[in-house]
């Protein structure tokens, strides 16, 4: 009898709730693009093919001009918190504990802790001052908001996979005369790319998402997508909001498949 | 990589960068959805003034953002409760609407209005009601009482949605139980809380977005919005709208130039053109409410010309009643008994 | 000998000078942009609150701390412990339990499975993960609405197999804000457990298995042991948020039944005081990081003592 073959890294029902998993994400965005087409003006009741709320999406201009300043917003500010987040990471982890290591780990999550509404009232109080006083009131305070956010998100999953790589690679590049910054980019920054991944993705998306801090700190003209929708809310939704989020899911499919193709050249 | 710094450039001034193609700027801040973008196209091309809109969802951010300064707005829609406060926070100038030339077409109703007697701050956006909205395919009684969804027939309990707003909510339900807006009578408001308290499982919520959950049978009744109700009646014909007999707010959102304007006179420009019939059509044409400017309704859509939800029948005229801004304490008691509500 | 001892202090001395620059970005963004403002709220909870919202500024008060725990009945003046801010306290805390307890539930076995995929394979399940959240909260919040309606999907699935007979009310109950928080925070779960699981050795599994153990031993005394800084992380990235969510509980919960974050919403907006506003978020703030450091004590205490 031929040994049955022993899979060592399986766990009995993960894959079911994986599976499960994946079915509960995608069921609603399914909904959500299914009623991007609806011909009548409702997003519970189906009247019908049609594409007329991505016309209609596509000739309004405010959508169109807060569409992109969320995306280049997101795109900033996690680039940046990335950055901020990674260089955190490799100061606070794989060291013998010193004198300020534990305030810089609560320090960094701080913004965690808080809730959205009590740092937008702050970030208004004080971001005005800032505006009245140098007489500049553009998107920088905004991305300032935001990748302070973001910055936690990114630096989470990271510090994760730092945790647990160990010094030996490291030294051993060293031992072979590497120097310090060659051995970061060719042994430590590789190792390192899946929680950077991770941590660009958290903080692109967390960002994306922001309704409540943008409502307080943005300013006139300044309107992003989450907070052009939140003013959508109070009147009545139409599916012009389903044909934006599915152009979004389109355009993000299509970014990463790029990304992806690219990624599979350099390897 | 290039090419994406490259396109990324390019979209970063799209959406980072001012176009300075006008003469002029023009910053309006007002509720989200409520802006017709046809008005503001044929504004821009009459004056050659670039536009921008900003949106807020209540009043009180408005409030908050523009006291803190700083935020480069030139024009805000307060609603008439509001008036009042931005008027004493020294948040709003004299612009004089009286003295433009289009003032002639303001309706005599909305001239002396409490909130502005004589007009010399804000100009008329749109105004409407808070009333009941009911499918009637569900409950075929009277409509024209707050019983709706204060002492809901049993047909429609578990299907009301009432609006998340404090002062609506607490007017209605003062004056179904015979008092006065503003009373700190506290026998009086112990009932008023414990009335809301009793009615509340009964509602299924409390919330906005009212009119596609008409439209998909979610909601059964509402508290809510005229406006609201005509677009829900174009989706759900048995719709229909009541005016509490027992008293009911109404609302006026009016434009008020802000004291740290920067482009003051494009905002008076915008003032004075909103006053002419044809573009007060267009704001309601956008949002459907009335809009308090004479000869306006010839060039408005069919569906609104002398639909139920925007006129008034006279016999619940009397009823009707704008609220003025009670004093601090009072506001404070209105606040508790709200969260107690809530809680 | 000395001087060799003081050339490895000297060392010392500039890797903990260089760690201080390389965290100094960082540092500085957080505290000009999210941290630093808080100071302002401090300021304001001990000031009285203004006529229309914002404070009097300069005028001492204890009003907003004393209302966090007490209130003054409207009608006959009692003294009592403030039972709104506690039920409010009590659903927040209750809901954003659950909200991490599921998430862990499904986002494990989720991290686990891409975890495991040969690494090709990997990226593509990630991003399976994270293309639904390209679409904002908003939007997302309004899908998971289609699904739990009466006759939404859930409820038309389970009507044509019969598991019931009419439309179960999911929506505007809390239940709805459970599957709203879960369906919105469950990336946050996956992608820290998945960035632990990816480096995970599977030679200390072998190891487990050669030794005879079960799979759920080698579930539960080797994989969650060394993943553990990934499930603390996306514990946190859960939790926290959840208690403070505002646009969840307004639109999947009916806006009927607040939690802190509505109810600190409140009181900066429509009921014009900040003071208690600022009071309430002081406290969360200190609740959750009193909560959180015994957490993350006693979790790397456990692992010292493992290595011990």
């Amino acid at each position: 009898m031929k040994a049955r073959h022993f899979d060592i890294s399986a766990q009995p029902g993960f894959a079911t709730v994986a599976m499960l998993t994946f079915v509960l994400l995608y069921l609603p965005i399914v909904t959500l693009v299914v009623y991007a087409f609806n011909a009548g003006n409702s997003i519970a009741l189906w009247e019908g093919f049609s594409l007329r709320w991505f016309i209609s999406a596509a000739q309004n201009e405010r959508v169109q001009e807060a569409s992109i300043r969320s995306l280049v917003v997101a795109a900033i500010a996690a680039t940046i918190a990335t950055l901020a987040a990674t260089m955190a990471a490799l100061a606070t982890t794989r060291t013998r504990p010193y004198r300020g290591l534990t305030f810089k780990y609560a320090f960094i999550n701080q913004p965690l802790m808080v809730p959205e509404i009590v740092t937008a009232v702050a970030l208004l109080i004080v971001f005005s001052r800032i505006k009245v006083w140098t007489g500049y009131s553009g998107i920088g305070y905004l991305l300032a908001a935001h990748t302070a956010f973001c910055i936690p998100f990114a630096y989470l999953p990271i510090r994760a996979r730092l945790e647990g790589m160990d010094l030996t690679l490291e030294r051993a590049a060293a031992d072979l005369y590497a120097r310090p910054w060659m051995t970061f980019r060719r042994v430590t920054l590789p190792l390192l790319r899946p929680g950077i991944i991770a941590g660009f993705m958290l903080a692109f998306v967390i960002s994306l998402d922001d309704v409540v801090i943008t409502e307080f700190v943005k300013s006139a003209g300044q309107e992003t997508l989450p907070t052009y929708m939140l003013g959508q809310l109070r009147r009545v939704v139409t599916p012009e909001i389903n044909a934006i989020a599915t152009a979004f899911l389109a355009l993000s499919v299509a970014i990463v498949t790029i990304f992806f193709f690219v990624n599979r050249k350099k390897a | 990589m290039k090419r994406i710094v490259t396109a990324l450039a390019a979209a970063m001034t799209v959406a980072l960068g001012g176009s300075a193609w006008a003469d002029g700027q023009l910053n309006l801040y007002n509720w989200g959805n409520y802006t017709n973008p046809e008005l503001i196209k044929k504004f821009e091309k009459e004056y050659n003034v670039k536009v921008t809109v900003t949106d807020y969802d209540s009043n009180d951010t408005a409030l908050a953002k523009v006291r803190a300064g700083g935020h480069g707005f030139d024009l805000v829609v307060p609603s008439a409760n509001y008036v009042q406060i931005w008027v004493k926070e020294g948040l709003i100038a004299e612009a004089r609407p009286d003295q433009m030339e289009n003032f002639k077409n303001v309706d005599e109703r909305w001239v002396n209005v409490p909130w502005d007697p004589g007009r010399h701050y804000t100009v008329p956006w749109q105004w409407g009601l808070t009333g009941i909205i009911v499918d009637t395919s569900l409950y075929k009684g009277d409509i024209n009482t707050s019983s709706i969804f204060l002492d809901p027939p049993k047909e429609l309990v578990g299907k009301i949605n009432v609006a998340p707003e404090m002062n609506d909510v607490l007017y209605a339900t003062i004056k179904y139980l015979g008092g006065d807006w503003c009373t700190d009578d506290r026998e009086f408001l112990k009932k008023v809380r414990d009335k809301l308290v009793e009615a509340k499982p009964k509602w299924i919520a409390m919330d906005y977005g009212t009119i596609e959950k008409f439209a998909s049978r979610d909601y059964g009744a509402a508290y809510y919005w005229n406006g609201a109700a005509l677009r829900a009646r174009e989706q759900n014909p048995n719709v229909k709208f009541g005016y509490p007999k027992e008293g009911f707010p109404f609302f006026m959102d009016s434009v008020a130039l802000l004291k740290d304007a920067k482009n003051p006179e494009n905002a008076k420009l915008f003032m004075n053109f909103i006053m002419d019939p044809q573009n007060a059509a267009l704001i309601s044409a956008f949002a459907k409410y009335a809009n308090g400017i004479k000869g306006s309704e010839q060039y408005m859509p069919e569906d609104m010309k002398g639909a139920p939800e925007l006129v008034v029948p006279e016999e619940f005229q009397k009823s009707g009643a704008f609220l003025e801004s009670c004093s601090p304490e009072v506001h404070d008691l209105y606040t508790r008994i709200w969260t107690d509500l809530l809680k | 000998m000395a001087s060799a001892q003081e050339a490895a202090e000297a060392a010392a001395r500039s890797d903990v000078r260089n760690r201080w620059l390389l965290s100094a970005p960082a540092l500085l963004i957080i505290f000009f942009a999210a941290v630093g403002p808080l100071f302002i709220m401090l300021a304001y909870s001990f000031m009285a609150k203004g006529d229309y919202g914002d404070v009097k500024f300069g005028q001492f008060s204890l009003d907003g701390w004393f209302s966090v725990l007490f209130e003054r009945d409207i009608f006959d003046d009692t003294l009592s412990l403030a039972d709104a801010n506690l039920s409010v306290f009590w659903r927040s805390l209750k809901l954003s339990v659950m909200t991490t307890a599921v998430t862990l539930f499904l986002g494990f076995p989720t991290a686990y499975f891409i975890a495991t995929r040969p690494p090709e394979k990997r990226e593509t399940w990630l991003f399976l993960i994270t293309i639904p959240f390209w679409t904002n909260l908003l939007i997302r919040t309004f899908a998971m609405q289609e699904v739990i309606r009466n006759e939404g999907i859930l409820n038309s699935v389970l009507l044509a197999l019969g598991v019931i007979d009419r439309p179960i009310q999911i929506m505007f109950t809390d239940t709805a804000i459970l599957f709203g928080m879960v369906y919105v925070y469950l990336p946050l779960m996956v992608l820290p457990l998945y960035a632990a699981m990816d480096k995970l050795d599977f030679r200390l599994v072998e190891a487990g298995y050669d030794l005879y153990a079960t799979r759920f031993r080698v579930l539960w005394r080797i994989i969650i042991p060394l993943v553990k800084p990934g499930i603390i992380a996306g514990s946190i990235l859960v939790f926290v948020p959840s208690l403070g969510a505002y646009v969840i509980p307004r639109v999947l919960g009916g806006g009927k039944n607040m939690m802190l974050g509505n109810y600190i919403e409140l009181q900066f907006g429509q009921g014009r005081n900040w003071p208690l506003g600022a009071a309430i978020s002081i406290t969360l703030m200190a609740v959750v990081m009193v909560a959180l450091l015994f957490y993350v004590r006693s979790a790397t205490r456990g692992e010292a003592g493992r290595e011990g």
